[in-house]
């Protein structure tokens, strides 16, 4: 059984190949172990489909491949065995006509054009055309909303089965986002970057980190310890940043607006200090393979340091007055609970996880970079509901301020930039970084003459929508605001 | 009660003066470039990975900041310090050097309509997330965008016009109609960043159909994103407020 460490490469002929009823037992007895499913895609390798798993053993600190060639262009489901493959089943069928035999609910993730090949016979439907789980009765109503929703954000439909007040049951359709990353990743090398930067651009640090280390890792190229450090000062600031405005954004939807006003003031605050680093607010332009484009002086670090405590101290005094706040604290308390089996069997990933109980983070679990030499502290709470999301990012934002503060001195000075040779052939990189939604997922296979065969990204939210989707179940559906921020995912990175 | 009176003080008022104040921008902010009027060789264009460059001039409307023309022309392209990037033709933002054509006022009746109470409706069209946060991050006290009588609005029907961001998907593209269709005229169009403008970095993907050309743009603000003083900035000068 091969295995590898996190930030590495492997050659395709080391790693194990199994058939697809070995594939779904192998999965489901990882998963039920507390491993995780890091992301599972298919591939072309020698004209023959594949699937590839990636499972992260968490308590080895080491990821497994799998890779399961198919004669058919069809295979047993996995999802029945565990369910948190039911997004990457209904992605592959998509993508590459494979059908997922006895999936519970096979539909498009996305609604591109369905591939020439395969055994799906549809036409490309309208985005989110589509069958919908839907109850009858007496006084059940259904309510839809999207794909342009009422406030400045992203495009994604929903559909509530409600009876009264209460929902039974969400389903969230997305795809409206889909741009065409994933392709356009091995057509257009010279863009690669700027795809993983807005890939899903508030965390354009972490997906833009994840790429370069797997580049690194494919070209055998070592990065500087002072470019280590330096990615993960972004990466970091990049967690203030959007956790600080969550928690602003939570006040305000339960209407508590000094938190909401202060935060928001505060989130850009976070954001103007990576623009100290690198002239953008969403951190641009800092990640290149080999190294960063830009470095750290001691006089901006110093700089940094002080707008830094400055922020952070007014940020946690300003979600302390949240929290010290009963009539904010009734409405975030039991609202929008996820259990930990649920969150455990959906494979949730991020400070959703943490939220309920799950003692997982990609820097702890799988340290990369920065994250190998210091770690950070784990911020888990175990209650589940919108609280113990709220609670999980304050104490990260406590645990951020303190990293950054720790390395930011390992960050000054010039990064240098070590020169990415070519890439190794017929081999698959992994890179699993904890970015502020959670762990995303960047994996890339070369071919024979070393050029990239399949790039393949797994953005956090595109595991946690279903966690959004299960936690409204049984709330009131004027819930829905609060729950969905404070979950606050990603359409971009869901539809890539 | 006491508690929060007692932070607001702490926090203070952080309402920026601006436009009576030009706001401090970070040292490596990158504005309107400032051309050497020397050619662009091919291989610095080729460093351009939105094909932005020609041999004398800048398309700001595809340009996404990333400033690898200025490490690569040798002092043909520098980035400078100005935000004001917002125009109101595409035309004016190939940019050759020399003053920048920024956006003019709307004028006449469209100008006595909206200049001084303007309701947008945003459509994320495919973006990735960074332009609608730094629209929406105008709504926070330090721009406090509504002091101009400018505000966001959730339905359609409210609004005077679109702020458009985002590639616009193919599968976005009939909500884009639709939600057009529902503004009612006279209304004016907005395109936010790079994306909206040009495609940015998702032009000539199947995926992306661009801003359809039977909904006409009034402004265009570049950027990736654009810095919320950009956009900012571009909506006063529409209104005919700066």
């Amino acid at each position: 059984m091969t295995t590898f460490h996190n930030a590495s490469s492997v050659s395709l002929s080391s790693i194990a190949r199994v058939n697809p009823e070995q594939l779904r037992l192998r999965i489901a007895g990882a998963v039920a172990d507390g491993d995780a499913l890091l992301s599972l895609f298919a591939l072309e390798l020698g004209g023959q489909k594949h699937l590839c798993a990636l499972l992260g053993l968490r308590r080895k600190m080491l990821i497994e491949p799998l890779l399961c060639p198919l004669e058919d262009y069809e295979y047993p489901c996995i999802t029945l065995s565990a369910p948190q493959a039911h997004m990457f089943e209904r992605e592959i069928a998509e993508q590459y006509g494979i059908l997922p035999k006895g999936h519970p609910w096979l539909k498009p993730v996305r609604f591109h054009e369905p591939p020439q090949s395969g055994i799906l016979g549809y036409r490309r439907p309208g985005p989110a055309v589509w069958e919908y789980f839907s109850m009858h009765g007496e006084e059940v109503h259904e309510v839809a909303v999207g794909p342009v929703h009422a406030g400045v954000i992203e495009p994604g439909h929903f559909r509530f089965q409600c009876h009264g007040e209460n929902v039974y049951h969400l389903e969230i359709q997305l795809g409206f986002q889909h741009r065409g990353v994933e392709n356009a990743v091995l057509k257009n090398p010279a863009r690669r970057m700027f795809y993983m930067e807005t890939a899903a651009g508030d965390t354009t640090c972490a997906h833009a980190a994840a790429c370069c280390r797997v580049i690194e890792a494919l070209a055998d190229a070592q990065v500087s310890a002072r470019a280590d450090a330096l990615r993960a000062v972004s990466v970091e600031l990049e967690r203030l940043a959007c956790h600080t405005g969550d928690l602003g954004a939570l006040a305000g939807d339960v209407g508590y607006l000094p938190t909401m006003s202060f935060c928001g003031r505060l989130r850009g605050d976070f954001l103007n200090i990576t623009a100290l680093v690198c002239g953008n607010r969403f951190g641009r332009n800092i990640m290149e393979e080999g190294g960063t484009r830009v470095c750290l002086s001691q006089e901006t670090a110093d700089e940094l340091l002080k707008k830094l405590d400055a922020a952070g101290a007014d940020t946690l005094r300003a979600v302390e007055l949240m929290f010290g706040t009963p009539s904010v604290m009734s409405r975030f308390e039991g609202t929008g609970t996820l259990s930990r089996e649920t969150a455990q069997d959906l494979g949730l990933v991020g400070p959703a996880a943490r939220a309920s109980g799950l003692r997982i983070d990609a820097r702890l679990d799988f340290p990369a970079g920065q994250y190998v030499k210091d770690s950070v502290s784990l911020a888990h709470f175990h209650t589940g509901d919108v609280l113990a999301r709220a609670q999980v990012r304050r104490a990260e934002i406590e645990n951020s301020l303190a990293y950054i503060r720790r390395i930011l001195p390992f960050a000054i000075g010039d990064c240098g930039r070590s020169e990415c040779g070519p890439a190794r052939p017929d081999a698959l990189a992994v890179c699993v970084e904890e970015g502020w939604r959670g762990e995303l997922v960047h994996a890339a296979v070369t071919g024979p003459d070393g050029n990239l065969l399949r790039y393949k990204i797994t953005d956090p939210s595109f595991k946690n929508w279903t966690g959004l989707a299960c936690a409204l179940r049984g709330q009131q559906i004027s819930d829905f605001p609060l729950c969905n921020k404070s979950f606050n995912l990603s359409y971009c990175g869901n539809d890539l | 009660m006491i508690r929060a009176i007692i932070e607001r003080f702490r926090q203070k008022e952080r309402t920026a003066n601006f436009p009576k104040e030009m706001p401090q921008l970070p040292p490596r902010f990158r504005g309107v470039p400032v051309l050497s009027g020397a050619p662009m060789t091919p291989a610095v264009q080729r460093k351009c990975p939105c094909g932005a460059l020609s041999t004398n001039a800048v398309d700001l409307g595809k340009c996404v900041f990333c400033g690898r023309c200025e490490e690569f022309s040798a002092g043909v392209v520098k980035f400078g310090k100005d935000f004001s990037l917002a125009a109101t033709s595409r035309e004016a933002l190939v940019y050759k050097g020399g003053e920048y054509a920024r956006a003019k006022a709307l004028g006449g009746k469209l100008q006595k309509m909206f200049g001084r109470s303007l309701r947008l409706r945003q459509v994320s069209a495919g973006g990735c997330g960074a332009c609608e946060a730094d629209a929406n991050v105008l709504l926070t006290p330090v721009y406090d965008m509504a002091r101009f009588g400018i505000q966001f609005v959730a339905s359609p029907r409210h609004a005077d016009g679109l702020l458009i961001t985002g590639p616009v998907t193919r599968n976005m593209l009939s909500a884009l109609h639709s939600t057009y269709e529902a503004v009612p005229a006279p209304k004016i169009v907005i395109a936010c960043g790079a994306c909206a403008i040009s495609g940015g970095t998702y032009a000539g993907h199947d995926e992306t159909a661009g801003i359809p050309k039977d909904i006409p743009v009034d402004l265009y603000v570049p950027g990736c994103p654009p810095h919320p003083y950009t956009l900012l900035d571009g909506l006063l000068r529409l209104l005919g407020r700066i």
